[in-house]
């Protein structure tokens, strides 16, 4: 076998000679992939922490590594040092050990990368502003991710996102309202919450208008959807006209999405709302993987169509609501991910929806680093990032996969 | 106003910074002077500090430092420049245009959408911005990094706002005597304008027409910072005098309502669509008697409504362009010279009234 591929390469004329380069190249690129698509969940979680650790390390504010393991170290220790007991664990007999061990280790290598020099400065911007957006930005990509999957596998159709049922359209209403008409009651959670209640009361509204004797029909949600999402963008055209250029200038970063700015309270919400969201849609996987045979068929084999669409429907809005209100509409993450998923490893639910959810995060904190670096001190809106580079790359895979299976999978 | 500016540079934002921003920062902050360097050399006031200030937010704020001052507003910086500051300005946001030495600072993005990090990439020790200045959130962690911030207010439907500003600019950066002297030198000339405005015989009806290109042409009404220097100028606002509130796009039928003697334009936005004769193109306007006549005064952009202290400045001049009776030089006759056309209807191409 390698002997006459050489032959190939040593006989034939030079423009084969370079194909057949390209395709041993591209087998050693897809390698791990290839390897890894019986069991994703490693590759998934190192590549979520190499962008975790380059995230935390890169910025406009140059932090070493060792640095930023100082700085974590010290705000954990604080941590758990406040943590009720703590004195407890301290005065054990056990931890004199623990003592002797740090002094051995003082003067050492290690013991240097985690007592580094920090300015108050470097501080601050690792602990207070890269890492509470890097983990939204995850959270939120987790979220928008599996949200897609989970709304595709419902409509049974794959154009579904969370835009399509109406929770971008009414969360931008949510957020256009509270910009223009000033409205400050709340502070700086008055858009936010604005936002929240815009997203779930839209989606809310799109699976009423649908819902016929107890019974939605899937084309009418999705028809549903579009019409109310012209007549919602109608509204925000309306409000726009009343703003004036700095409500508008506001108005369009927030429809292009940002990270910064993301506070711990924040965070906090995000991920208690999300946690509990993913949980839920993480039991219909089964169900879900039933719908794809068809409505009817999931039926009869026990799967309560009409419940679980309303559940995924009404979690997935209240999960993206809840990011996509702090973060702004960040495109395209919520469509892509799913289909990414789904061409390396299958439609099978039960793996569809975790690793979209850790794709969906990892993917999320590479635009934010893009978003951060290239033009550095200044920022780019995320959502322009995850579209730009989303969209092309999403329409490479699509024509790579026409050539290669003669068509969608 | 801002907006606008920053709409503008928008375009080419991404391409400056890409090729000017990362490597001209390091140079730049090389030759900015520290705190122990004598400021009286170059003639700039001596800062005393701390101070300890109560800001537009409410907030008790000591600045014990302003070597390195990152400002995110055009005024504020071009404030801090008259002040005698501007050495220590670091950076500032990109509506920052005048003079010329703010504007090639580095940048740190827009106003209304800032981010941390870059912010504090320039070390700063005190950052300054109006109460346009945010996300909220972002000022939340430039202060979390110790960094104080000082956010100026002023009354936006006053002309005097500016003066008010000054103070606070200054009494927050320990220089409140030379910002006094700055404050009471602006107010001195906007009461001459008064007086010169109240002198003048005629009260021309004046519509200020936001232009960019074809695609946003607004007249502005009331509670626009042009209708402040229009009245200033003792003219009338032709805009609000037809009800309108903001800035409105323009309708044909409401500019011929308006029906207005002078059209006030910036020079880039009469730029935009091809100089006066392209205006005289916009639907409804050759039907104006400012239309008519050829009519048209423009101004540079900031230096109209840039509501920083060169405000006395331009509203004098803005006086002595609307009413062509008053006699008077203009202060800076460089931003009011080379575009503005008073023309008679014989000089201009467009009104030839037929009857």
């Amino acid at each position: 076998m390698v002997k006459s591929s050489t032959d190939t390469l040593l006989t034939t004329d030079p423009r084969s000679r370079v194909r057949t380069m390209c395709a041993r190249l591209r087998a050693i690129w897809t390698l791990p992939l290839t390897i890894s698509a019986s069991t994703p969940y490693p590759l998934l979680v190192i590549a979520l922490i190499v962008s975790l650790l380059l995230n935390l390390g890169m910025g406009a504010v140059s932090v070493a590594p060792d640095q930023v393991i100082t700085i974590l170290g010290t705000h954990l220790r604080a941590i758990v040092t406040d943590l009720p007991g703590w004195g407890v664990v301290v005065d054990l007999p056990g931890t004199g050990m623990a003592r002797s061990l740090a002094r051995a280790f003082a003067g050492t290598d290690l013991y240097a990368w985690i007592t580094a020099d920090a300015t108050r400065q470097q501080d601050a911007v690792v602990w207070t502003i890269r890492l509470p957006r890097l983990l939204m930005g995850c959270i939120a990509g987790a979220g928008l991710a599996v949200s897609g999957a989970a709304l595709q596998g419902i409509f049974r159709n794959p154009l579904a996102d969370p835009g399509l049922i109406g929770v971008s359209s009414g969360a931008a209403l949510g957020a256009v309202v509270a910009t223009v008409l000033s409205i400050g009651i709340w502070g700086i959670w008055t858009l936010p919450i604005f936002a929240f209640v815009g997203a779930i009361s839209v989606t809310a509204t799109v699976y009423l208008i649908a819902r016929h004797e107890g019974k939605t029909e899937v084309v009418t949600l999705l028809l549903a959807g579009v019409a109310l999402n012209a007549v919602i963008g109608a509204g925000v055209g309306l409000l726009i006209t009343y703003a004036n250029d700095q409500q508008i200038r506001s108005i369009t970063f927030w429809t292009m999405g940002s990270l910064g700015g993301t506070l711990w309270e924040q965070v906090g919400i995000v991920f208690v709302v999300t946690t509990i969201g993913l949980a839920i849609i993480g039991r219909f996987a089964m169900p879900l993987n039933l719908l794809v045979l068809g409505e009817r068929e999931a039926r009869h084999l026990g799967v309560r169509v009409e419940r679980t669409r309303g559940l995924i429907m009404f979690t997935t809005a209240a999960m993206t609501g809840a990011s996509v209100a702090f973060t702004g509409s960040i495109g395209f993450v919520g469509l892509v991910v799913p289909h990414l998923v789904r061409l390396w490893l299958g439609p099978d639910h039960r793996r569809l929806l975790p690793c979209s959810a850790l794709l969906g995060a990892t993917l999320m904190l590479l635009a934010d680093l893009v978003s951060r670096t290239v033009v550095a001190p200044l920022e780019l809106p995320i959502g322009v990032v995850t579209s730009f580079i989303g969209g092309p790359f999403f329409i490479w895979l699509l024509l790579k996969t026409r050539r290669q299976q003669g068509g969608w999978a | 106003m801002h907006a606008r500016i920053s709409r503008r540079c928008g375009a080419f934002l991404l391409a400056l910074t890409l090729v000017f921003g990362t490597p001209a920062m390091a140079p730049v902050l090389a030759q900015t002077p520290d705190a122990a360097s004598p400021a009286a050399s170059t003639g700039a006031p001596t800062p005393q500090l701390p101070v300890t200030i109560t800001d537009a937010t409410g907030a008790e704020i000591t600045i014990t430092d302003i070597s390195r001052i990152v400002s995110v507003n055009g005024d504020i910086t071009e404030t801090l420049f008259a002040l005698g500051l501007g050495q220590y300005v670091v950076a500032d946001d990109i509506s920052a245009l005048y003079p010329p030495e703010a504007a090639a600072l580095p940048k740190v993005g827009y106003a209304r959408d800032l981010n941390a990090e870059g912010i504090l990439s320039f070390n700063p020790t005190v950052v300054i911005g109006d109460d346009g200045a945010g996300p909220a959130e972002v000022l939340d962690q430039v202060r979390a990094a110790g960094v104080p911030v000082v956010i100026v207010s002023s009354d936006p439907n006053s002309i005097y706002g500016p003066v008010d500003e000054i103070r606070q600019i200054g009494e927050a950066l320990g220089v409140p005597e030379a910002a006094e002297t700055l404050a009471t030198s602006i107010e001195a000339q906007l009461q001459e304008v008064e007086t010169l405005a109240a002198s003048a015989e005629s009260q021309p009806r004046v519509a200020f027409l936001y232009i960019r290109g074809a695609g946003t042409q607004l007249l502005a009404g009331t509670n626009t910072s042009a209708d402040l220097v229009i009245t200033a100028a003792g003219a009338i606002n032709a805009g609000a005098d037809i009800g309108l509130d903001g800035y409105a796009p323009i309708t044909p039928e409401a500019l011929v309502t308006a029906a207005p003697d002078i059209i006030l334009v910036m020079q880039d936005g009469l730029a935009s669509v091809g100089g006066v004769d392209g205006l005289l193109q916009i639907p409804g306007i050759a039907q104006t008697p400012a239309g008519e006549s050829g009519t048209v005064v423009a101004f540079e952009d900031l230096y109209l409504l840039g509501f920083g202290p060169r405000i006395g400045e331009s509203v004098h001049d803005l006086t002595l362009a609307l009413h062509p009776e008053l006699e008077g030089e203009p202060i800076n006759p460089q931003w009011q010279g080379t575009d503005v056309e008073i023309a008679t209807p014989e000089a201009s191409p467009a009104a030839s009234p037929a009857a």
